[in-house]
């Protein structure tokens, strides 16, 4: 090896090489580093300031530094922010209860064998390949008071008709109906899996001992699978509590003539795009995004409760 | 030392991120300054239809490419807002609504001016244009807009019905009550009456019964939503569709439930735009398509005062770098030939000479051509309260008139639409 090429200065290539090596772990993160300070930091932050500005028309108008005003309208507005979030709590709660009970009975109907079993896991899976918006509109159609065929099937059966989405007080129920009809398969899927992957001795020994089915399930099924069923509540829950297409699909802005419909994500919709006041609008997001951070933050403390 | 090599990693996926950028906007410079290319936004309706079977005559005549976006009414106003709030230059023509949108997309300078340009061409003949609809593409004294479709508010009736009750045409809205009082009585499962029912789309159908009984949204800048005549109206209006309405009527009906309702056969007077006949009168969209009859608006106690609306227009984007050429595309599509043969395929225009030539009203049903020239000499320029937030200010004076429908306690709700409304009026006028 000759002398001058020993003391050669390394070229450009070989010191962004040996850079990149030596900092491996940024350049490996680096690209999901861009992708969350694009999608999800710069976003977040600029929702933040929007609400304590008093922005609205145009975004790119001039607006004033209003400090926290933003948020004391807010919480302080019992005609429309609290009914939205009394609606959202409603909605996401009921709905979920059912889908989580709904989805446990089904998930414990398909675990073991059986003949069709095929089948009739592709007929439950059905709904949740449905677009949303296009289910909003099939059952706006079945719902219609006068020619849907909801109230034609109560006229066959001698009942009266209902106002359904109509009514002030029927249309969250029907479209929580809706919701749990779409996405309690989601549930049926993820504790199919949890079942699946448990044991069958500890099951096998309770019925030796002389366990009910009900005794062998609460005893010891339900709480083997525990962690399964809150990571369940978690994905369904975030995803209900954001619900928002067949909301709008079926009832539209505002969330119908009374609000009946509105929240807090149909509600922070109606004040950005129709009343374009982005600055209430941004504070009522950030509320939400709070809201939903709390209720993931309590649900992860419970799922590392009981993994312990 | 190790922030100093987390700044180098986060600089050079900036400079990836920026140069994937320049690479991006690369495939946009074509559509820049003077481009060949004009790209139109425009709404879904039967303007945009026939509109956009000729844009390939526009497009041989002048050598241009246009690069047509068609969206529905919402979907159009939502990409108005994220779009043009970014300031983007993607838009040069732009389809809006004058009463709605229009205030709003002025104050925000979105909408160019054109008033050099609507003057420039006396073949085109700007003067043709009825003032009404100027008036509402005109801010602060420019013009940011040409008026396309007008529409007035008529009533459409079912003539057997009617005949066989021995009824005549309701003259006035003392009448219209009568008579869907008694066909209701007499046809089980026919409504007497039908009409948008929803808060914000009610709104602008209100608006004639309002401005018939007397009354007004705004006087001198104050609410005026809890005059008599205000109250006489949500009562009436409300009440007819309470009493006489479809049977668990809805309170989230625009005009496709509300006209589907009539044309089904299921009501015997319907008030809505003159511009919707076709959905009446053509027998694919209607099982009464040869008893649909069509009436001036009834009378009330200050006569027959229906709304007369440009209810599209079209705009220049003011970040567009191709106005020119933008400006060649509304000159075309609202010359006085473009304007009669839309006339003529059925959609009301906003020149007078077109309404003055025979063949412009020739397609139009005799009896809905009357009426709406009726409705041009008598009707009011806004069918919506001539505000900046105009979506929010129509949900506020909505509320009067679902409760109406419900049959609810209509006062109260009136008093507090008042309060909400002349708040809102104050914080617009700050």
């Amino acid at each position: 090896m000759s002398a001058t090429a020993t003391t050669r200065k390394p070229g450009i290539g070989h010191s962004l090489s040996s850079w990149a090596n030596q900092h491996r772990k940024w350049v490996l993160a680096a690209p999901a580093m861009a992708f969350v300070a694009l999608m999800i930091v710069f976003p977040v932050g600029w929702t933040l300031y929007l609400s304590v500005t008093d922005a609205s028309g145009s975004v790119r108008a001039e607006s004033d530094f209003v400090g926290l005003q933003n948020y004391l309208t807010v919480l302080s507005d019992t005609e429309r922010f609290w009914p939205a979030v009394g609606r959202t709590v409603f909605f996401t709660v009921g709905a979920l209860s059912i889908e989580m009970v709904l989805g446990m009975a089904i998930a414990l109907l398909l675990w073991r064998p059986f003949r069709g079993e095929k089948w009739v896991r592709v007929a439950i899976l059905l709904p949740l390949v449905a677009t949303p918006v296009a289910v909003g509109m099939m059952w706006r159609l079945i719902f219609e008071p006068n020619i849907g065929f909801a109230n034609q099937l109560l006229k066959w059966m001698g009942l009266p008709a209902q106002p359904w989405l109509s009514g002030q007080d029927t249309a969250l129920p029907t479209l929580m109906f809706v919701d749990i009809w779409q996405w309690t398969p989601m549930v049926v899927l993820i504790l199919l899996a949890g079942l699946t992957s448990l044991s069958d001795e500890p099951e096998e020994a309770a019925h030796v001992d002389g366990a009910n089915a009900w005794q062998r399930f609460w005893y010891i099924t339900f709480p083997l699978v525990m962690p399964t069923f809150i990571t369940a509540i978690l994905l369904r829950g975030i995803d209900a509590i954001k619900t928002f297409d067949i909301l709008y699909a079926t009832k539209g802005k505002g969330g119908g003539s009374f609000h009946e419909v509105e929240t807090l994500n149909v509600y922070a919709y109606g004040l950005s795009f129709d009343y374009n006041r982005y600055g209430l609008s941004s504070t009522v997001l950030i509320l939400f995004f709070l809201m939903i951070i709390g209720c993931i933050w309590i649900l992860t403390l419970r799922k590392k409760r009981s993994s312990l | 030392m190790k922030h100093q090599s987390m700044f180098k990693a986060v600089g050079v996926t900036a400079a990836a991120v920026l140069a994937m950028g320049a690479l991006a906007s690369c495939t946009s410079v074509s559509a820049g300054e003077g481009s060949d290319t004009v790209r139109v936004t425009l709404a879904n309706h039967v303007w945009t239809d026939i509109i956009k079977d000729r844009i390939s005559e526009f497009e041989k005549d002048t050598g241009l490419t246009v690069e047509l976006t068609q969206l529905g009414e919402d979907q159009l106003s939502d990409q108005y807002n994220v779009k043009l709030n970014a300031g983007t230059d993607e838009i040069d023509v732009m389809m809006y609504r004058p009463l709605q949108e229009g205030k709003l997309f002025a104050q925000n300078g979105y909408l160019a001016d054109i008033s050099d340009r609507v003057t420039a061409n006396s073949d085109w003949n700007w003067d043709d244009f009825q003032s009404g609809p100027v008036g509402a593409t005109t801010w602060e004294g420019s013009v940011v807009g040409v008026p396309t479709i007008t529409e007035q508010e008529v009533l459409y009736y079912r003539t057997d019905l009617l005949e066989a009750a021995g009824l005549d045409v309701p003259a006035t809205l003392d009448d219209l009550e009568n008579a869907a009082k008694v066909i209701s009585e007499d046809n089980p499962g026919v409504a007497g009456f039908v009409a948008r029912t929803a808060r914000s789309a009610a709104v602008t159908q209100f608006s004639s019964f309002l401005y018939s009984f007397g009354g007004d949204f705004i006087k001198n800048g104050k609410s005026v939503i809890d005059s008599p005549e205000a109250k006489a109206a949500y009562e009436y209006y409300g009440g007819l569709l309470n009493n006489y309405g479809p049977e668990n009527v809805s309170t989230d009906m625009s005009w496709p439930e509300a006209a589907a309702i009539f044309a089904q056969g299921n009501a015997a007077f319907y008030t809505d735009a003159s511009s919707l006949y076709k959905n009446l009168t053509e027998a694919e969209n209607s099982t009464v398509s040869d008893s649909v009859g069509f009436a001036p608006f009834p009378a009330g106690p200050a006569g027959s005062k229906p709304y007369n609306v440009p209810s599209w227009a079209l705009g220049i984007n003011e970040a567009s770098p191709n106005q020119d050429n933008a400006w060649k595309f509304i000159e075309w599509a609202t010359s006085p030939e473009m304007t009669l043969d839309i006339q003529e395929a059925g959609v009301p225009g906003a020149r007078d000479s077109v309404w003055a030539d025979p063949a412009g009203t020739a397609s139009f049903p005799p009896a809905l051509a009357e009426a709406v020239a009726i409705g041009s000499e008598t009707g009011v320029g806004y069918d919506r309260p001539l505000v900046i937030s105009v979506a929010e200010a129509r949900e506020i004076v909505g509320a009067p008139i679902v409760e109406a429908i419900t049959g609810g306690d209509v006062d109260s709700v009136i008093a507090d639409a008042h309060e909400k409304f002349q708040a809102f009026l104050d914080g617009e006028n700050k």
